[in-house]
C-alpha cells in the first residue's frame, strides 16, 4: 500500500474546507434529492432500453422525461434540451431560492458560475444537419446552444448572477474540475461564494461515438462484473452552490487532478493518473487514505476503465474501503457525472447511506475492489468521488460530514 | 492576482513565433498576413501525430514554443478556446446525417474540449492537471483567470494556451473567426531571472483596449487573439495596464510592468 505523504502545504496552510450550502440534481432518477435517494435505497434504475425509429441502436439510457416545454422569454434564445435540462435542475431542491439568499448576502458580482459539459446543445447543430436542403443549415442560435460556454451563460443569467463564470469541458471530468476552479477562484479572492455544476443532455454524437469505439453496452451497464462489456449513456444536471465562510452540513475538503499523459481514449493500465489524483486530494485534505470511508467510482463499466481504476484505488487504499459505482441508476452522463456522483456521494454523507452497485451480480474475480453488492446504512465522515475522462484528465473529490 | 511571464509562444498569419510576432507589434515592421506553414507536431509518435487536426496542430505549435527552453517539465495546464474543433464538429454532424451513422472513432475522440491538451499531455510526458475551457469570445481572458489563479493559489508553473481555429463550411456563418491563432504563456508564481513581464490581474468594468489597423482586424477577428493588447504591451517592454474583454458585463484588466 502507498504511504501518502503528509501534507506539505506551500501556499496557503491554514485552508479550510469549503461550507456547500446546497445542491441539487436531475436525472434519470427523477427531480430532486429525494427521488435519487429513493432508487438508490429501492433498487429501482433510470435505464430504459433505447427506443428509436431512426436510430435503431441496441443500447439501455438513462433519459430524464418531461424537457419539452421550452425555455420563453428574455433567454429564448438559449432554448435546446440542454439548457431546459440546465433549468429543470436549477429548480429543485430550492437550490434557485437559496442562491437568492446567498446574492443578498455576498452581492450577484462576488459569485462565481462554473458549469462542466461535454457536448453541451450540440444536438441543435445537428438536428440542423439532418434537416438540411442543400449545403446550407438552416438558421439557428449556435452561440446559446452549441457552444460550450451556453450551459454556464445561460445559468448564470437564470440566477441573476454577475461575476466570473466559465464552461469547463474536460470530457467526463468537466463537472468535478469545477469544484476545482472553484476553489481556486474564491482562494485567489476573485469571488467569495460559486455555483458550480454540469449538465450533459441526449445527443447522437455521444451515442454513435461511443458506439463506433464498442464501448457501448447492449444491456444495462454492469460495472465490476465480471461480465461487463461497456457503458449505458444518460442525461443528467447538477447544481452545488459554494460559500466561504459559511456553515454547512457537508464540505468540499480536497480536491485532486492529474494528466495521464498515455492515450486519448484508453487509460493508463495501471491507473497511473486516477492514482496521482486521488493521492493530490488527499494530501490537500490533510488525510491519510484510511481516513476515507467510502468511495463513489468512476465505474463505467468497459472492462479496461473498471480494471484501471481497481487498480489505482487499491494500491492507495487496500481493498477494504467500501466503494461502488452508481452508473447502473443514471448511465453515464459524461459532462453531468461529476456532479451527479458528487451529489450522491453528498446524499450518502448525509443520510448514512452506502448505495450499492447496480447490475453487479458476479464480481470480476480479476478485480480486487470491495465494491458494494447490496446497500449498506453506515455512518460516514469523510468519502471520495471520481470522475476519469478522454484525454487522460482525471479528477477526485473529497467530501466531509462535519463532526457534531 | 501578481504572476510573473516566463515565456510566450505566438501562431498566427504574418505573426509565426514570438521573435516575428514582437518585431510587428513593436511597429518594427509592417504587419503582413502570410499563410502559416503546415506545422506538424513533433512532440508525438507519428501514429497519434497522424491523428492530429489542424485546431490541434494549432494549439499545440503555440504551446511547443511557450515549452522550448524554459526548464518547466511539468506545469499545469489550461486550454482556452471559444470554439474548440468546428472541423470536427462539421465532420461528426455530416456523419450523423448519413444513412447508417459512420461517426469515425478518431473524430469521436477528437470531438472533445479538450483533445489539445490531452495530445500536449501525451506528447510532453505533462502529468500535472490540466483544465480546458471556454467563454465564447472571452474565453482568453477566462484562460489567464484560470492559469493565474492556478499558478498562485497551487504555486505551480502554469502554461496557458489558447486558439481558435476559423469554421468550414456551412458552420462559418454561425462562427465569425477569420483567421487562425494561438497564443501561449508560461506563468511562475515567483519572479525568475528570465521573467519577460510581471502581471497583477483582476476584474475590471473598465472598456476592453483596441488596437489600430489591420492588427485591430486580426484581434476582432479571433477569441484567442483578443489577447495581442496584452502581446504589444509585453513587446514593447513599458509599464502599461490593458483591457480584456472576458464575459459580456465583465472585462480583465491586466497591469504589466517589466
Amino acid at each position: 500500500m502507498v504511504r501518502v505523504r503528509s501534507y506539505d502545504p506551500i501556499s496557503n496552510n491554514d485552508v479550510q474546507p469549503l461550507a456547500i450550502t446546497a445542491y441539487a440534481l436531475v436525472n434519470a432518477l427523477g427531480d430532486g434529492h429525494r427521488a435519487s435517494l429513493d432508487a438508490l435505497r429501492n433498487g429501482r434504475s433510470g435505464l430504459t432500453p433505447w427506443q428509436s425509429d431512426s436510430d435503431p441502436l441496441t443500447t439501455w439510457y438513462g433519459l430524464v422525461d418531461g424537457l419539452d416545454e421550452p425555455i420563453v422569454g428574455e433567454l429564448a434564445p438559449y432554448d435546446c434540451r440542454n439548457n431546459r435540462l440546465a433549468r429543470r435542475a436549477i429548480h429543485c431542491d430550492g437550490f434557485a431560492e437559496r442562491v437568492d439568499k446567498a446574492r443578498q448576502h455576498w452581492g450577484a458580482e462576488r459569485i462565481g458560475v462554473f458549469v462542466g459539459t461535454s457536448t453541451a446543445g450540440i444536438l441543435t447543430t445537428e438536428t440542423a444537419y439532418r434537416s438540411r436542403q442543400g449545403s446550407e443549415l438552416p438558421d439557428f442560435r449556435f452561440r446559446e446552444t452549441h457552444n460550450i460556454y451556453s450551459v454556464a451563460d445561460y445559468t448564470r443569467q437564470e440566477l441573476k448572477l454577475a461575476g466570473p463564470a466559465q464552461a469547463v469541458s474536460t470530457a467526463c471530468s468537466s463537472s468535478a474540475k469545477v469544484f476545482a476552479a472553484a476553489r481556486r477562484f474564491i482562494d485567489a479572492g476573485l469571488c467569495d461564494a460559486a455555483v458550480v455544476g454540469g449538465v450533459d443532455s441526449l445527443c447522437y454524437s455521444t451515442l454513435y461515438g461511443f458506439n463506433s469505439l464498442e464501448l457501448i453496452s447492449a444491456d444495462p451497464c454492469r460495472p465490476w462484473d465480471v461480465e461487463r462489456n461497456g457503458i449505458s449513456l444518460g442525461e443528467a444536471g447538477g447544481f452545488a452552490l459554494l460559500e466561504r465562510d459559511s456553515d454547512s452540513a457537508v464540505r468540499l475538503a480536497g480536491y485532486g487532478e492529474s494528466s495521464d499523459a498515455y492515450h486519448m481514449s484508453t487509460p493508463h493500465p495501471e491507473g497511473a493518473g486516477a492514482l496521482a489524483a486521488m493521492t493530490d486530494a488527499l494530501q490537500r485534505a490533510h488525510l491519510d487514505p484510511a481516513a476515507i470511508d467510502y468511495i463513489n467510482l468512476h465505474g463505467t463499466a468497459t472492462p479496461a476503465n473498471d480494471r484501471a481504476e481497481d487498480c489505482a484505488v487499491s494500491r492507495l487504499f487496500g481493498n477494504q474501503v467500501s466503494c461502488s459505482s452508481t452508473k447502473g441508476w443514471t448511465g453515464h452522463t459524461l459532462g453531468a457525472a461529476g456532479i451527479t456522483e458528487a451529489i450522491f456521494t453528498l446524499l450518502a454523507l448525509e443520510n448514512a447511506f452506502l448505495p450499492a452497485t447496480l447490475n453487479c451480480r458476479q464480481l470480476d474475480p480479476a478485480l480486487n475492489l470491495n465494491v458494494l453488492q447490496t446497500p449498506r446504512e453506515a455512518s460516514l465522515r469523510y468519502a471520495m468521488s471520481n470522475s476519469f475522462g478522454f484525454g487522460g484528465n482525471n479528477c477526485s473529490l473529497i467530501f466531509e460530514r462535519r463532526a457534531g | 492576482m501578481k504572476v510573473y511571464l516566463r515565456a510566450l509562444g505566438v501562431v498566427a498569419p504574418g505573426l509565426a513565433g514570438w521573435s516575428q510576432a514582437a518585431t510587428v507589434l513593436r511597429g518594427e515592421a509592417p504587419y503582413r498576413p502570410e499563410p502559416l506553414p503546415r506545422y506538424q507536431p513533433a512532440m508525438l509518435p507519428p501514429n497519434e501525430r497522424r491523428r492530429t487536426t489542424a485546431t490541434i496542430k494549432l494549439a499545440l505549435q503555440a504551446a511547443s514554443e511557450a515549452m522550448t527552453g524554459n526548464g518547466e517539465k511539468s506545469p499545469a495546464a489550461v486550454f482556452a478556446s471559444a470554439d474548440g474543433d468546428l472541423e470536427i464538429a462539421d465532420r461528426l454532424c455530416s456523419a450523423l446525417a448519413l444513412p447508417g451513422r459512420p461517426v469515425s472513432p478518431t473524430h469521436f475522440h477528437n470531438s472533445v474540449h479538450n483533445a489539445p491538451a490531452g495530445y500536449w499531455s501525451i506528447g510532453s510526458g505533462s502529468n500535472g492537471a490540466s483544465t480546458s475551457l471556454s467563454t465564447w469570445h472571452g474565453s482568453f481572458a477566462a484562460g489567464l483567470l484560470e492559469a493565474a489563479s492556478t499558478c498562485v493559489v497551487e504555486q505551480c508553473p502554469t502554461l496557458l494556451v489558447a486558439y481558435d481555429h476559423p469554421a468550414p463550411p456551412p458552420l462559418d456563418r454561425f462562427c465569425p473567426t477569420q483567421a487562425p491563432f494561438a497564443v501561449a504563456l508560461v506563468l511562475t508564481a515567483e519572479p525568475s531571472a528570465d521573467a519577460m513581464s510581471r502581471l497583477r490581474i483582476a476584474t475590471t468594468r473598465n472598456e476592453e483596449t483596441r488596437l489600430s489597423g489591420d492588427l485591430e482586424g486580426l484581434r476582432q477577428g479571433n477569441p484567442a487573439a483578443r489577447a495581442l493588447p496584452l502581446l504589444s504591451a509585453i513587446a514593447c517592454g513599458d509599464s502599461r495596464t490593458v483591457t480584456l474583454p472576458y464575459l459580456d458585463d465583465l472585462m480583465v484588466e491586466v497591469q504589466c510592468a517589466l
